[in-house]
């Protein structure tokens, strides 16, 4: 008659058991591990491979400068409650590269200007502008933006951004629907796109080395 | 539900103490001549029966005959209010007392009822343009102002 084992024991097995089965899989996994990873570009034709893209510095510089334009926080009003809902996930600006909105000018490369700005404030605002590195763009957000709006007669507002800094794009609307501010997004895309890049080498192309 | 004192009866009790002070009363506020502005609100302030240990606005008006700075008082003990006033006739350099050293909290509204009414408080610490910029030219909310 076979002696019944004390509980102890029988859990102990039991563990052991578990730790075989995992062991096992790990050997497993680790033995698939060795085979050779399939190149993902198998597929592709050998004439392919050997093929050269030709582009212009224009083209692939302004595609850069214009897939990711980064905004500067700078939203003295309401409409940029506009914008935050063109940031959220409905109107999504992350499919033009935007999502990222910079606290530091410094970082940025657009300035959407949401609302209206008044003179006191007008020196801050030119300040951020002067203080983002070039390139650098604006956008005319709302009525107020692109010319002071209702209050443009008033002894305290700015009629329109233009007076302080250089506007590319105007998107009126009071305030503008997301769609409105993203159809002016792509209007400056546009208008990059067909920037002239003017890169300046810090040598002459020429290669001739320059004695003493 | 905050109880709003009936301007005639605090006027009754400011008369007791400073009988030439009152200009006017209704129901809804009490007007005090401005050389006695500072006393009344010390009063108003200190009295138990009153105890307005907050000021929640203030704020001015331009009648083209005279400037009204008005004083919305309150009691967070007694949970009771009073409109209080007070009127400049003069239209050039119109002052009225500060009463900043009673409420810490009318500095910044001082200044915002200087910047654009051009009512200068008198024994205000820092009287300076809050809302508009140095060097603007006269007073936005006056009646006269083009």
């Amino acid at each position: 008659m076979e002696v019944e084992k004390p509980v102890e024991s029988r859990c102990f097995d039991l563990q052991t058991e578990l730790d075989r089965t995992e062991g096992a899989n790990t050997e497993v996994l680790k033995a698939k591990s060795i085979a050779p990873i399939p190149d993902p570009d198998e597929w592709l034709e050998k004439s392919l491979e050997r093929n050269i893209l030709l582009t212009t510095v224009d083209t692939l510089v302004d595609w850069a400068r214009r897939s990711a334009l980064w905004t500067v926080i700078c939203f003295p009003a309401c409409c940029a409650f506009e914008f935050i809902a063109t940031a959220g996930p409905r109107f999504d600006i992350s499919r033009f590269g935007m999502e990222i909105i910079r606290a530091s000018p410094r970082q940025a490369d657009l300035m959407i200007t949401a609302g209206t700005l008044t003179w006191k404030m007008a020196p801050q605002v030119r300040r951020i502008y002067d203080q983002m590195a070039e390139p650098k763009w604006v956008i005319a957000m709302g009525a107020c933006g692109c010319s002071g709006g209702i209050f443009a007669s008033s002894y305290s507002v700015v009629p329109g951004y233009n007076r302080i800094v250089p506007v590319d794009v105007y998107v009126p609307g009071c305030p503008p629907r997301p769609e409105a501010l993203l159809y002016g997004v792509r209007m400056l895309q546009n208008k990059i796109a067909r920037e002239h890049v003017d890169i300046k080498l810090p040598f002459p192309l020429t290669g001739t080395k320059k004695e003493g | 539900m905050t109880v709003s004192l009936s301007g005639t009866e605090v006027a009754k009790q400011i008369a007791s103490q400073f009988p030439e002070a009152i200009a006017e009363s209704s129901n809804q506020a009490v007007v005090v001549k401005t050389e006695y502005l500072l006393k009344v609100a010390e009063f108003l302030k200190n009295s138990p029966d009153f105890d307005f240990n907050y000021l929640n606005d203030m704020t001015a008006a331009d009648y083209y005959d005279y400037f009204e700075v008005v004083f919305q008082l309150s009691s967070l003990n007694l949970n009771h209010k009073l409109m209080l006033k007070t009127r400049c006739y003069e239209r050039l350099k119109p002052a009225v007392p500060s009463v900043c050293c009673l409420w810490r909290g009318a500095e910044l509204m001082e200044r915002e009822i200087y910047d654009l009414m051009g009512i200068t408080f008198t024994g205000h610490p820092n009287l300076k343009r809050i809302v508009l910029w140095e060097g603007f030219q006269g007073h936005p909310l006056r009646k006269d102002y083009l």
